[in-house]
């Protein structure tokens, strides 16, 4: 160790992980001054926390570089030291590369790195390359020439690395091992089960959802890359083909089963969509008291006229939508768009939209508001019954002109029904439940269930929806203000 | 520098959370046999016979421990280390906790047991060279009986009871200490570690060093009662110990190792002390603990205590003092040294550790790495 004079400076280093600037809040020591290892030099805030750095070096300050309150990258140099004279400090014979100063560049064009990873130059460039070419790699087996590309349109990897060496080494060993394994029988499979085509995760979906065979696809993108619209157009090129065969790029995938559509399920999307996407609905809900419907249906179910009819809740619904409908007459209307008219029905042919094991359906009741309690009972219960079997007549499904849903039959509270096409409203019958409930002024367990009513905005105003709502709650929630109707 | 001016005290920043985390009076439920005042006391369940001898090497230990974590955490500020866990202020438990294995036990640590790597005659270099990013920790596991760093959470636990659990099965002699910290409490492999050991009777004996804090996120967040008492919930002893008292520490954790190895099953220990520094050199204390906090567990220093026992008792003098000083200062000149001397390791070096024996598909992924780096000019041979 010489006694000459030797000037280091020390970098500001990345005091926590992945920092990469720090403000000096204030210098502890000043030009001239005798430091010692692990003195504190100055007080450095990041985004972190406030630290002190510790002087790496016994010697003297020769220069601070930066004022305190700058902010300093992480790597820059902020204070030089002579360290001539130190003692206790790593010898100059430490540093790699045995130069003097951190910093420096050595002749292999390296930087020198005395303070550990932290602290990187920004401007760090790539080292030059050797040769174009490094031979070819001994430990592989060799790659014959006539083994197909691992990827279509991939460099030859053979020659000059891309990306990474890890990752070369696999997809060659990989080629490598497809080359020997698939070679004899490359020539008899006409559709070559090579590795996995190139294609984006998104574009694997779509293709899949679709049934294509990536495999059968040349992609035009990057690197040959498979894009969507490859997938359309082999799906284009393939039903030009196939006309008629649509079966053809159904290719079901484990797990997954796949339904034809048709039927009353395609029906039911049909009517679905098109009512939803012709007639703006418009849904309002109403949460009623029906404890007073319900005991008198208890009531009513002992009479002598109603013997052999199942007295349910929802003929109760039934019968006030009927009486509500009998006051709101233009809730029983139709839309013509064809003819530029709204059609008021002379009568109510109530649907009551049904579940069955073949979907849903809608039969209806024709001239509904004509019926007696006991008539309309009946009614209900063998329109449920004959869809239930599947055998609602296609006459009972047409013509409806107001809809009842009895979502409660599953436990369900409410919903926002869609309108049966053609019709201007439908009413979703909620569960009836115990619930408190404010009666009298005191909170008691009453039964209370939620209507909805959608209905079309072309005709039914938020006012006359209202209105007919209220009534229908009203007469459920007290049965007897049926006789004022 | 004394007490803080009142400016730089900070208002709690988590609502609720408790007052100053300080450990409950002598007596309630927590083994001490060295006072904050250095005065030896008895405890009826926790004899210790420890001679002069001993005593002075327990002091070295703490002295040349810190010393060590002193100048790595400024080697990390110095750009030296990627990063630091300071073990300051848990030097006793540490040191207690190490003493106390004998020499087949095993030892699973997390990433701050840097006093028992040492009384483990792990060289620091090769726990400094882990910190540097230079390898993945240098020691031979094997050989020291002291298993690598382990920076996931919680999970050396796991590691420790199947160990125990193979202990159990050759019918060795040997016990299994498990480290752990409060925070790591909460995890799941701690949790199935306990229930494994205890379902087994498994030789291991689970050290929690509760140092108040995981990272930033105090004790009471992670339990509502004190962490011994749910070793009762596992279904064997929990034992707190006051981690500031290196003798209470080595007399708790030598009866809980002896216990393991009599076939008596797992013991918790939860050594209570405080971390006096940050979680790592990453990490801001300031921002979520008061300055009051700190100034309180300075005065129950775990090697302030042992010297004013040493001095009192003239088991040391001060020739003694001076001596164990100048080691420090030589140990930290050595670690300085052999610390920014380390070579940057060979980019291929990578390969190397991947499994116990090196496998075809691996050497094949070297050579051909080692190709491609030297297809640079200036690279790596």
């Amino acid at each position: 160790m010489t006694q000459t004079s030797a000037l280091r400076q020390f970098k500001l280093p990345d005091v926590g992980e992945g920092l990469t600037e720090g403000e000096i809040l204030q210098w502890l020591v000043a030009v001239g001054d005798t430091v010692t290892v692990n003195q504190p030099l100055c007080e450095v805030e990041t985004a972190k926390a406030a630290v002190e750095l510790p002087s790496p070096w016994a010697g003297t300050v020769v220069e601070l570089l930066f004022d305190a309150g700058t902010m300093v990258d992480v790597g820059a140099p902020i204070i030089t030291i002579d360290v001539g004279g130190e003692g206790g400090a790593p010898s100059p014979a430490a540093d790699p590369g045995g130069s003097g100063l951190i910093g420096e560049t050595n002749a292999n064009g390296r930087t020198a790195v005395l303070v550990g990873y932290g602290p990187r130059t920004t401007e760090a460039r790539r080292r030059p390359r050797r040769t174009p070419e490094p031979a070819g790699t001994p430990v592989l087996p060799p790659v014959a020439d006539d083994a197909p590309p691992l990827l279509a349109t991939a460099p030859d990897m053979r020659t000059k690395p891309v990306r990474h060496g890890g990752l070369e080494v696999g997809r060659q060993a990989e080629a490598a091992a497809l080359s020997e394994a698939a070679a004899p029988a490359r020539e008899a499979v006409p559709g070559r089960r090579g590795p996995r085509p190139l294609a984006k995760p998104p574009t694997r979906k779509y293709a899949k959802d679709l049934g294509v065979d990536l495999a059968t696809i040349t992609g035009s993108g990057a690197g040959g890359c498979i894009t969507r619209a490859d997938v359309d157009a082999a799906i284009a090129a393939r039903s030009a083909t196939t006309a008629g065969a649509e079966m053809a790029i159904v290719a079901p995938v484990a797990g997954e089963e796949r339904i034809p559509i048709k039927g009353v399920r395609k029906h039911t999307a049909a009517a679905m969509v098109s009512s939803a996407f012709t007639a703006p609905h418009v849904t309002e809900f109403l949460t009623v008291d029906v404890t007073r419907t319900m005991k008198l249906r208890t009531r009513l179910a002992g009479r002598p006229e109603l013997a052999g009819v199942k007295v349910s809740p929802l003929l109760f619904v039934a019968r006030a939508v009927l009486l509500a409908a009998k006051r709101h007459p233009m809730v029983n209307s139709s839309w013509d768009e064809a003819a530029q008219e709204i059609v008021v029905h002379g009568q109510v042919n109530l649907g009551i939209a049904a579940a069955t094991p073949r979907g849903l359906v809608v039969p209806n009741i024709k001239d509904a508001g004509r019926l007696s309690l006991a008539e309309l009972a009946a009614a209900l219960g063998e329109l449920t019954e004959t869809a239930r079997a599947g055998k609602t007549a296609p006459a009972d499904m047409t013509g409806g002109t107001l809809t009842i849903t009895n979502v409660g039959v599953f436990g369900v509270d409410t919903g926002t029904p869609i309108l049966n096409p053609g019709e201007s409203a439908i009413l979703a019958f909620g569960a009836v439940r115990e619930m408190p409930w404010v009666h009298k002024g005191k909170v008691r367990p009453r039964q209370v269930t939620t209507l909805a009513l959608s209905f079309d905005h072309r005709i039914v105003d938020g006012e006359l929806g209202s209105r007919f709502l209220a009534d229908v709650g009203a007469l459920l929630q007290d049965p007897a203000s049926a006789l004022a109707y | 520098m004394t007490a803080l001016p009142e400016a730089t005290e900070m208002v709690d920043p988590v609502p609720g959370a408790a007052a100053p985390h300080l450990p409950p009076e002598r007596g309630v439920d927590t083994v001490q046999l060295l006072t904050p005042e250095g005065d030896r006391v008895e405890h009826p369940d926790y004899p210790l016979d420890i001679s002069d001898e001993e005593l002075r090497g327990l002091y070295r230990d703490l002295v040349l421990v810190r010393r060590w974590d002193a100048e790595a955490t400024a080697l990390q500020r110095q750009g030296e280390l990627g990063i630091w866990a300071s073990l300051l202020g848990q030097e006793a438990a540490q040191v207690g906790a190490g003493r106390a294995l004998a020499e087949g036990d095993m030892a699973f640590p997390t990433y701050r047991e840097h006093g028992v790597a040492w009384t483990r005659g792990v060289d620091p270099l090769h726990v400094m060279s882990l910190f540097r990013g230079v390898d993945n920790g240098g020691w031979d596991p094997v050989a020291t009986r002291f298993n690598l760093y382990t920076i996931v959470i919680g999970s050396q636990c796991l590691h420790a009871t199947g160990y125990a659990m193979g202990v159990q099965r050759d019918g060795s002699e040997d016990a299994v200490l498990a480290f752990l910290g409060d925070g790591a409490t909460s995890q799941g492999e701690v949790n199935e570690a306990m229930i494994f050991a205890a379902s087994f009777s498994a030789p291991v004996v689970f050290f929690c060093q509760n140092n108040q804090y995981a990272i930033s996120v105090p004790l009471e967040r992670q339990t509502r009662v004190p962490l011994y008492q749910r070793a009762t919930g596992f279904g064997f002893p929990g034992v707190r110990v006051d981690g500031n008292d290196v003798l209470a520490v080595l007399a708790v954790t030598r009866a809980a190792l002896a216990a393991a190895r009599e076939g008596q099953g797992p013991t918790f220990i939860e050594a209570f002390t405080y971390r006096m520094g940050a979680h790592t050199t990453s990490d801001d204390p300031t921002r979520y603990r008061l300055a009051s906090e700190l100034e309180e567990w300075k005065l129950r220093d775990p090697i302030a205590r042992l010297k004013a026992h040493l001095s009192r008792s003239g088991v040391a003098d001060a020739q003694f003092f001076d001596a164990v000083e100048a080691e420090a200062d030589e140990l930290a000149v050595r670690i300085r040294r052999g610390t920014v001397e380390m070579p940057d390791p060979a980019p291929a070096g990578m390969f190397d550790h991947v499994y116990a024996e090196q496998t075809p598909y691996l050497a094949a992924q070297k050579a051909e790495f080692e190709a491609y780096h030297a297809s640079f000019e200036g690279g790596h041979q």
